[in-house]
């Protein structure tokens, strides 16, 4: 009773990591702007991943629970998998929207740019410089 | 209840990641600038991170799962030094 439970939830986190999934695509290529773009193909991956992940979690330890000590590892490598996806995904994302920027893409439609005319600092300045 | 079948759903899923990957691939071909076709890249890098481990669980063998860890961290890097360039900074 308790194990067909866990598979109705499993089915259910793997048509919503799907689902977002393809909605990243989608995005991908409908958007009319890096910025938009960035949005879709980053934020609704993430989201989905979560989910897709957390089916394997619940795969392996429904597994664990009646009885195959394999089990654990599914959870925990995709414990740490999806440790790996959370860390590096927006940290990516928001380095590519601050390149975008500074490479002179502007956002379609947009009102107002409020790093328009902010001076920007050089990485490569030394704090003597600054003074 | 089997519990040690290879669970044939997992399968299905595949084949619609691989669709989302197919359009990421047309963003990847089409996009005006340089900045769009490494937001598909980066796009294309977490579906095959998720295609990774399920790919593991469908076929039963987990060390699908170490390689997407690892593959996880490598992407990472190639974005962030990517960005580094289009920035125009210097290494």
């Amino acid at each position: 009773m308790l194990s067909q439970l866990v598979d109705v939830i499993i089915y259910i986190f793997l048509a919503l990591g799907v689902f977002f999934n393809i909605l990243a695509g989608i995005g991908l290529l409908r958007f009319p702007d890096v910025y938009t773009r960035l949005h879709a193909g980053t934020k609704c991956t993430t989201f989905g991943s979560i989910f897709l992940c957390g089916s394997v979690i619940l795969y392996g330890l429904k597994m664990w629970i009646l009885g195959n000590v394999d089990g654990s590892m599914w959870v925990i490598h995709t414990g740490i998998a999806l440790v790996a996806i959370l860390l590096t995904n927006p940290t990516g994302a928001h380095a590519l929207a601050r390149a975008a920027h500074k490479s002179g893409v502007k956002p379609v439609g947009a009102v107002i740019d409020e790093l328009e005319n902010k001076p920007t600092k050089k990485s490569g300045d030394k704090m003597e410089a600054k003074k | 209840m089997n519990f040690f079948s290879i669970p044939d759903i997992y399968l299905v899923i595949l084949g619609l990641l691989f669709l989302s990957i197919i359009m990421a691939i047309i963003r990847v071909i089409k996009g005006p600038t340089a900045p769009d076709r490494i937001v598909g890249l980066d796009t294309i890098n977490t579906i095959v991170i998720v295609s990774m481990i399920i790919f593991g669980l469908a076929a039963g063998s987990v060390i699908y799962i170490d390689v997407a860890i690892v593959y996880a961290f490598l992407s990472f890097i190639s974005t962030l030094f990517i960005a580094k360039y289009l920035e125009g900074g210097e290494f």
